[in-house]
């Protein structure tokens, strides 16, 4: 299974709770994170995650291309993507 | 104007067993059943329900870090009180009795003060707005008058020549320091010479001595940054003051604005975590002032106005448990009989709030209600919350700063508020209030009085 549909089949409420029906495992989310499994849902295009956030949140000096690198090294770490997803 | 959520960075957490997660949103936190050793139901059972508690060891404790981490890193130091963020009479004389002056922002506050056995010549006078009878006493009273705009500099003047006096002053600027908008309807602005005009002004009309400067950039402010930036500037301009008009500041007045233990609204981060330390702060302000222009026995006095970082810590709201409903979405609402007219911060912050005794029960999603008949009567959106029953305490914790003086009496009347000394002993420092306290003002013309 690719790893968009995996993103895709993972339960994810409005609150940032999250679900993971392969391990059973639940996560809490902050709404940046939430924005950001949800533009993953869509694609895994860099450019178009970063206008998202861009577009949604007030965003002042924050460095996202370094955020948004972290967070998809969690989402390997936490087993919710394969080792080799990236982001194009 | 953004309406847009400030950005943070993303945060994925992993629900361990036992507790659900580890951010202070979702943790179910331990019930809180003492406060300084008494317990939370004594004091309802003696005070009544709702009902306010201060920490006078805390009050005490707080002031003393803050002039400790000062005191180690300026020669000298003074803390003007900022009334408006807790007035009570017995809050704001343990904060005297632990050195501080008073810092107020209307007749009301001033008179307050004096009341208190304020020394007027230990008062700090802020402020967009002193009528002039008030600034008047303030001024032959030998207050620090603050001013605030070329209007008030005007009527300082006018003042000072009808009474024959020469006033010492202090002048408040704006300015622009990282990460925080200018709040710059109050003061002088440093950028566009507006304060260097104020002071050219002041010194031309030979009515009054430039003895200080102040700045209060803002409130809640997480980052120290902006205080380094803002010292750097006002130093800049003490400089500048001294090479161009041969002025000798004796104080610099950083103003307010250190956060509390809170959380704000839109900050992910609990407070415990996200809060600067005062030794963060210090080392801001005084790598700022360092770059004044004096010999070090010569340096001015800085001044704080600390408030909220202060205060906040060491207050409690009691509440008790009327009413546990369903919501149709599913959601537990609870009923309590606290509303947000006593609890003005709820506006402000993801207040935490503990059960005030030993709960059994699977923690599930709350939002918890006021008892008032509003919609806006929520006190807290949703957070886990154990099973409460009907008369079972909460505590809401931090909320010693700007609720005992923005509160409402909308309604209801306004509970009591206790004050826990440190040896245990508690007494009331203000009474509930009555049906004479409130209709006491009103008047009945007299074509509605019965005969
Ligand atoms: C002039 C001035 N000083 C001090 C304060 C106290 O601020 P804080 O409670 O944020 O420390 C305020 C609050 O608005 C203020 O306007």
């Amino acid at each position: 299974m690719n790893d968009i549909d995996r993103l895709r089949d993972l339960a994810l409420s409005e609150t940032g709770f999250l679900f993971d029906p392969y391990s059973g495992a639940t996560f809490s989310l902050n709404p940046t994170a939430v924005t950001i499994l949800r533009a993953l849902r869509g694609s895994a295009d860099r450019v178009a995650v970063l206008e998202t956030l861009k577009r949604e949140f007030d965003v002042q000096s924050a460095d996202l291309e370094h955020d948004l690198d972290e967070f998809i090294a969690l989402l390997r770490r936490e087993g919710l993507v394969s080792r080799e997803f990236g982001l194009s | 104007m953004t309406t847009k959520p400030l950005y943070e960075r993303p945060v994925l957490v992993r629900h361990q067993l036992g507790h659900m997660n580890k951010m202070g949103a979702m943790q179910v936190n331990r019930p809180l059943t003492h406060i300084d050793g008494v317990p939370v139901e004594e004091l309802l059972a003696r005070y009544g329900s709702p009902l306010f508690v201060f920490s006078e060891r805390t009050l005490r404790e707080r002031h003393q870090e803050l002039t400790s981490a000062f005191s180690r890193r300026w020669p000298k130091l003074r803390v003007g009180w900022s009334y408006k963020t807790n007035y009570l009479g017995a809050i704001a004389r343990i904060f005297h009795s632990e050195g501080s002056w008073a810092e107020v922002v209307s007749g009301f506050e001033y008179e307050k003060a004096v009341a208190l056995g304020v020394p007027p010549d230990h008062i700090h006078f802020n402020g967009p707005y002193k009528p002039e009878p008030v600034l008047e006493r303030a001024l032959v009273d030998e207050a620090m008058v603050h001013i605030d705009h070329f209007d008030e500099l005007a009527l300082v003047e006018k003042i000072a020549k009808r009474r024959g006096i020469r006033p010492k002053v202090a002048i408040r600027v704006n300015l622009v320091a990282e990460g925080i908008p200018a709040w710059s309807r109050f003061g002088f602005s440093l950028e566009n010479g507006q304060a260097r005009d104020a002071v050219a002004r002041l010194v031309a009309g030979d009515a009054m001595d430039l003895v200080g400067l102040h700045c209060h950039v803002g409130t809640f402010i997480l980052e120290p940054q902006a205080y380094r930036d803002a010292a750097t500037k006002l130093a800049g301009f003490a400089n500048e003051l001294r090479s161009r008009f041969g002025i000798a500041l004796s104080f610099i007045d950083l103003g307010g604005g250190f956060a509390s233990h809170n959380t704000l609204r839109a900050q992910y981060l609990p407070g415990g975590v996200a809060t600067p330390s005062f030794e963060r702060y210090a080392d801001a302000i005084c790598d700022g002032l360092a770059t004044l222009d004096v010999r070090p026995q010569e340096r001015p006095t800085l001044v704080l106005e600390t408030g909220r970082a202060l205060v906040d810590d060491a207050g409690y709201l009691l509440s008790s448990v009327v009413a546990n409903k369903r919501l149709a979405d599913g959601r537990r609402g609870m009923v309590i009989d606290a509303g947000v007219n006593l609890l003005f911060t709820s506006f402000w912050y993801k207040h935490e709030l503990l059960p005030g005794v030993e709960t059994r029960g699977m923690p599930e999603p709350t939002v918890v209600y006021g008892p008032l008949c509003m919609s806006i009567d929520e006190l807290r959106d949703t957070m886990l919350f154990p099973p409460m029953k009907v008369g079972d305490p909460v505590v809401f914790k931090n909320v010693g700063a700007y609720n005992v003086t923005q509160w409402m009496q909308f309604i209801t009347y306004r509970p009591a508020v206790v004050l826990i000394g440190r040896d245990g002993r508690h007494a009331l420092i203000r009474r509930a209030e009555q049906l004479a306290d409130v209709i006491g003002p009103e008047e009945m013309p007299p074509w509605l009085e019965k005969h």
